[in-house]
């Protein structure tokens, strides 16, 4: 797309937006539900048939969550020995929970920590460098943009667990296997939020408004600083979630990276107290425990933080 | 390669004779672009580059452990070769092309009808359900294993045991025949929400004028559904699916933990597991460098292949 074309686009994109643009959350999805028209009777039975439909599969993904809380709740012999979907007399929560903090002198923390660094500092500048240089390919024209994009575009395509074989043998070579930042750095760099940035920036981001701020005086820095970052903050919280995802689930590079347990984040640490409950039935407790407590956080920041996934990445091809 | 900023400023300059200073509007993208740049070209660019490297070098030690030296050779297609005659690496990839053909489509389906029954007008709570299909995605595929694995172990599992006692049926979740889907489960579990939000988000985007209009027409939910939602959610159908199949070929963590439980499942299961064992249990890196080669490649293909086949039936 040449810069004259983004522009003139992204100013019929904006005419577009501001008389038909998609309603505030809820507002569609209310009339027609509080409306009651004659056939009422149908549309109750309707009502009923979906809502049942959706209860059920609603059971199906909540089931494990239920089921680990049971399970957490036992003691070991309980575990095995009452049915897995009921609680048991003797509720061993707590003691259970407080067993998986101090255990290991509290190895637990440490790699929740961990999980928490790699994936908060990870998606933090992951989230700004690619609103960076999405903002770069999108509003400025300069030899090379188009190769940089397609690049990065191919990157999208790569499969993660491809590079981090090979990241292995550079980091290797390079020494810095089994440290902090063999994870942290290819946690930092999101070629899908590039490509994110660059299409909202495409579409939101008004030329004019720069070449204002230019005419002011402020300097080109400042104005994606000030004006970019604020414009295009719906795309990074979308971008943000995404890394932070990717970083707080990714299984295969901290196993391929680290050895060092106190490294491990939270995927790495539990998957290591599981495999040891062949031989060892307490660790089912801890593992049980320890899942409760980590998957806590990051289901309850999805259900509290899906309203902001709106999923971005289709607003570009809608057009 | 000017913009109409440069052309204001330039000119004067170039005539002074004063050595030209670039613009502020040529530099500025070269510091906002760098810092990314930099880090992709190590992270992405390079292993990539190194792995295609070692993927055409031949490694070979002299003594036992490589101490009297080690020799590389250009090794033409040799590493390819050897990886394309592992019968277990390519039965790996079938592997996960039938899984693919099974569960993506599974999943794809019943994310658009959940979507599609949470935006119609008969769904009550659609937020609370939204949250409750959308949470396994917060729950790492590790952590959704181990769970998971639980559930399907005999002697902890409460299905099994349920079915056990009520039915007399004797459920193997982990057996030769069965695994593979009890991975597909897991994988359909967490992924199916996510999916379901991606097209959600497109069906938003529909204008509600195209909504009273089919309504004016006397379009029932159906007739809505197949004329107006399903095409223009496209899009974000061919998204998730492209997602999906570039996913299934990456799978490793679900079966490489389920191989404790379940003893079919061997060190070659899916092509990432056969990558894995052949570089870290084997130190065998140049060939394991052309399985992950491969490996990308046929992502790269199938994903290209769908988005043509999308693309030519949608003209």
């Amino acid at each position: 797309m040449t810069p004259a074309a983004s522009t003139a686009e992204t100013a019929a994109a904006k005419a577009h937006e501001a008389d038909v643009g998609p309603p505030p959350q809820g507002a569609r999805a209310e009339q027609p539900r509080g409306t009651v028209v004659p056939g009422g009777r149908a549309r109750a039975a309707r009502t009923i048939i979906v809502t049942g439909v959706l209860t059920i599969v609603a059971l199906y993904f909540l089931v494990p969550v239920y089921w680990v809380i049971v399970a957490a709740s036992k003691t070991t012999d309980d575990l095995f020995g009452t049915h897995g979907f009921l609680f048991a007399e003797n509720i061993a929560l707590l003691s259970n929970l407080s067993q998986v903090l101090s255990y290991d002198g509290g190895v637990f923390l440490r790699w929740l920590g961990n999980s928490l660094l790699y994936a908060g500092v990870g998606s933090l500048i992951a989230t700004y460098l690619a609103a960076a240089a999405g903002y770069a390919l999108s509003k400025y024209a300069f030899r090379g943009r188009n190769l940089i994009f397609g690049l990065v575009l191919g990157g999208v395509l790569v499969p993660g667990t491809a590079t981090a074989l090979p990241l292995f043998l550079l980091f290797s070579q390079l020494g810095m296997v089994n440290t902090y930042w063999s994870v942290l750095i290819p946690s930092l760099v999101s070629p899908f939020g590039l490509f994110l940035c660059r299409i909202y920036a495409d579409a939101t981001v008004d030329t004019s408004l720069i070449e204002a701020a230019r005419l002011d005086g402020v300097r080109e820095i400042r104005i994606f600083h000030v004006l970019g970052l604020r414009i295009m903050t719906p795309a990074l919280v979308t971008v943000f979630l995404f890394q932070l995802v990717g970083i707080w689930n990714n299984y295969f590079l901290p196993l391929v990276m680290l050895t060092d347990e106190r490294l491990f984040p939270i995927t790495l640490g539990l998957n290591h107290w599981r495999s040891q409950t062949d031989r060892l039935p307490e660790f089912y407790e801890l593992t049980t425990g320890g899942v409760l407590l980590s998957i806590i956080p990051l289901a309850l920041a999805m259900i509290v933080l899906q309203r902001f996934w709106r999923g971005g990445l289709t607003e570009g091809a809608v057009k | 390669m000017s913009t109409p900023t440069t052309t204001t400023a330039a000119p004067d300059v170039a005539r002074s004779g004063v050595r030209r200073r670039p613009s502020p509007t040529a530099v500025a993208p070269w510091i906002l672009v760098t810092p990314f740049l930099l880090l992709f070209l190590f992270t992405f660019v390079l292993p990539i580059l190194m792995a295609l490297g070692q993927s055409f070098t031949l490694v070979e030690r002299e003594g036992l452990f490589g101490e009297e030296g080690v020799t590389s050779t250009f090794a033409w297609f040799e590493n390819y070769r050897l990886a394309l005659a592992d019968g277990q690496f390519i039965a790996s990839i079938g592997r996960m092309l039938l899984f693919g053909v099974v569960q993506v489509p599974i999943m794809i389906t019943l994310a658009t009808v959940l979507a599609l029954l949470l935006e119609s007008a008969s769904a009550r709570w659609p937020g609370f359900f939204r949250a409750a299909y959308f949470m396994p995605y917060g729950v790492p595929g590790v952590l959704a294993t181990i769970l998971w694995s639980f559930l399907y172990v005999p002697g902890l599992s409460p299905i099994v045991d349920t079915a056990h006692a009520w039915f007399g049926l004797e459920i193997d979740f982990l057996g030769a025949g069965t695994v593979l889907w009890s991975i597909a489960n897991i994988v359909t579990w967490t992924y199916t929400g996510y999916n379901m939000l991606i097209i959600i988000a497109q069906l938003k985007a529909i204008p509600p004028e195209l909504y009273e209009a089919a309504r004016v027409d006397g379009a029932g939910p159906a007739r809505l559904a197949f004329s107006i939602q399903l095409p223009l959610i496209r899009p974000a159908l061919v998204l998730t699916t492209v997602f999906s199949i570039i996913g299934t070929l990456q799978l490793f963590a679900e079966p490489q933990l389920l191989a404790q439980v379940a003893p079919t499942i061997d060190s070659q299961y899916t092509p990432n597991l056969s990558a894995y064992t052949t570089a870290f249990a084997y130190n065998d890196y140049t060939v394991a460098a052309a399985q992950a080669v491969l490996i990308a490649l046929v992502a790269f293909v199938l994903s290209f292949a769908f988005l043509r086949l999308t693309n030519r039936s949608s003209r």
